[in-house]
């Protein structure tokens, strides 16, 4: 016998089957509002203009070059820097750690990603770059280099998790073999586990890549907002400005539909776009070698 | 008989350890540093008047009110929205939704969704809420805007939490003659509850610490009263801390020391209820 539906399972039902989709809905209304916003740039900007290497609103110029630039300089340092440290970590809780310790490190890394990125531009501004200046001996301490020491930190957590959620899903029976043919504990972790949980790190590593390049406040305080062409040997340790600084730092003052106001968004969907493409692969990567990991376990 | 060339590859598996601990020491001991150090140093800056009275003097002098004020309401706002539709739209994933390509674009979307940078989700609130809409730089078009960035959060852990909990309970209750809601409703959301409160936490935690979003949504520099209604703009925290350690010269450390104690106390209070619901959860479950 059928059971026959009361109207108010059928009323939930529609209203959980329509916020099942809600998220497509919000993707696209992203993207149709900077579209919406941002495209008319390309008409009222000459493409010579836009992709120039002089960013200087006040005179028109409007060339995202120095500034598509300055994210590229301090995502890949952020990157270089949490990389070591957050695979290390990773490969440290997950493999040598005693169970204790883990428990504690574990939540300590959880109260990094818990810290505003504004709480951590604070402390650059006020700790972190004096420190880089007198160090370094360098004129000023808001550089490229300060911002990128500040994303890594902020990228650590995710690289931390990702990778150890990749590390934990290698069967024992991979590390068990290993030691059994006189393999030590390192040997296994070089040759065996890390190896096998490659695509999970990549993902992480990915994961880690798309929060630099998209933070905003952390970097904006401490890069020194210099929309130069990052291009010099010492590039690193002089003052830079990022996409996302920009837009942050100029929106306030720019009349809504002024040509400012366009480029501004332009910004946005080339942010939006790179997002998209780091996320959607960091999760086509991941997916596939689970398919392949079931496959090899069954 | 040791095989020749253990003792080498002893010595090095103890530096290699070695080296993963320094790793991870260099990781973690500045993070217990940090928040230890922005504590002594704004410690001493809070007292009652410092968490119960509006700024003076260009800010220089007396509380913060109006800006933990306002991100309890941008807080609250962001969960009135984020809530029910994180949760509907996680149980859609776990209960309702089959294996399908629409699935599949669904999940790419939240991914995406998670990705986008803070700062384009300001751009888009400003394009939709505040401009398109005309809801003007208010409470209302902030809390929107940061509740479709908390949304990817909240939907993959309510997901997760229902996920976890064993077949055979929706099997036992559907055999009893329960209609998938009544499954839902009554066995399997309950059971998965603490998961999905943990998940909720996490994400109002990150909206209440986030600036970029709110920068052309819903801060504002200065307001001497409080917010009426959810149209007017207001100060919030995250976006204080910026504005006195960036835009006001002559700020008294003490005070910018201070107001980041008080988000941190906000944000990581939520993060440790947020873990003890998780723990004692863990230790009571039957399955």
């Amino acid at each position: 016998m059928k059971r026959s539906g009361h109207t108010g399972d059928k009323v939930i039902n529609a209203v959980i089957r329509v916020t099942g989709y809600s998220s497509i809905l919000f993707v696209l209304l992203i993207l149709i509002f900077l579209l919406r916003e941002g495209l008319p740039a390309l008409s009222s900007t000459p493409l010579k203009n836009l992709f120039s290497a002089r960013w200087y609103p006040i005179e028109d110029y409007y060339g995202i070059l120095p500034l598509f630039l300055g994210s590229l300089l301090v995502t890949i340092a952020a990157t270089l820097i949490a990389l070591p440290f957050g695979i290390g970590t990773a490969v440290f809780l997950s493999e040598v750690s005693p169970p204790w310790l883990r428990d504690i490190l574990k939540p300590v890394i959880e109260i990094l990603a818990g810290i505003p990125s504004v709480v951590l531009g604070f402390i650059g501004i006020l700790v972190f770059a004096p420190f880089i200046r007198k160090f370094l001996d360098i004129p000023t301490g808001l550089t490229a280099f300060t911002g990128a020491v500040l994303l890594g930190l902020i990228a650590i957590p995710t690289i931390v998790s990702v990778a150890e959620d990749a590390l934990d899903t290698v069967p024992n029976s991979y590390r068990q073999a290993a030691l059994a043919l006189g393999a030590t504990q390192w040997q296994t972790i070089w040759n065996v586990t890390l190896p096998a949980a490659k695509t999970g790190v990549l993902t992480a590593l990915m994961l880690g890549i798309g929060r630099s390049l998209g933070e905003t406040m952390a970097v904006m305080m401490v890069t020194g907002n210099a929309p130069v062409m990052p291009l010099q040997l010492n590039s690193l340790f002089r003052p830079i400005r990022t996409m996302t600084a920009t837009i942050a730092s100029e929106m306030g003052e720019v009349a809504a539909g002024s040509q400012h106001y366009e480029v501004l968004f332009f910004i946005g969907i080339i942010l939006f776009l790179l997002s998209l493409v780091i996320n959607v692969s960091a999760s086509l990567v991941s997916t596939r070698s689970r398919g392949r990991a079931e496959r090899l376990l069954s | 008989m040791r095989a020749p060339g253990m003792d080498k590859s002893k010595t090095i598996q103890a530096v290699g350890f070695n080296l993963l601990r320094l790793v991870t020491a260099i990781t973690v001991i500045p993070i217990i540093g940090l928040v230890v150090y922005i504590v002594v140093k704004g410690a001493p800056a809070i007292s009652w008047e410092f968490i119960s009275a509006a700024p003076s003097n260009g800010m220089r002098e007396g509380g913060i009110l109006p800006a933990i004020v306002g991100t309890l309401y941008l807080t609250l706002g962001t969960a009135l929205f984020s809530v029910p539709l994180g949760v509907l739209a996680g149980i859609y994933l776990a209960e309702y939704a089959k294996e399908t390509f629409l699935t599949r674009i669904i999940r790419v979307a939240i991914i995406n969704l998670a990705g986008i940078p803070s700062v384009v989700y300001g751009l888009f609130g400003l394009g939709l809420f505040v401009l398109f809409l005309k809801l003007g730089t208010s409470i209302l078009a902030a809390s929107l805007t940061l509740s479709i960035m908390t949304l990817p959060t909240i939907i993959s852990t309510t997901e997760q939490a229902l996920r976890s909990v064993p077949n055979s309970f929706r099997v036992v209750s559907t055999s009893l003659g329960a209609s998938r809601w009544q499954t839902v409703r009554r066995i399997t959301l309950p059971q998965a509850l603490p998961g999905i409160i943990t998940g909720i936490i996490l994400g109002l935690e990150r909206a209440a610490g986030e600036t970029a979003p709110i920068l052309f949504t819903g801060a504002a520099f200065f307001l001497p009263q409080l917010p009426h209604s959810p149209l007017d703009a207001t100060m919030a925290l995250p976006y204080h801390i910026f504005v006195i350690s960036t835009q006001i010269p002559g700020m008294p450390i003490q005070i910018q020391y201070g107001t980041v104690v008080v988000l941190l106390v906000f944000v990581l209070g939520m993060n440790l209820i947020a873990t003890l619901i998780r723990s004692s959860a863990r230790k009571k479950r039957q399955w």
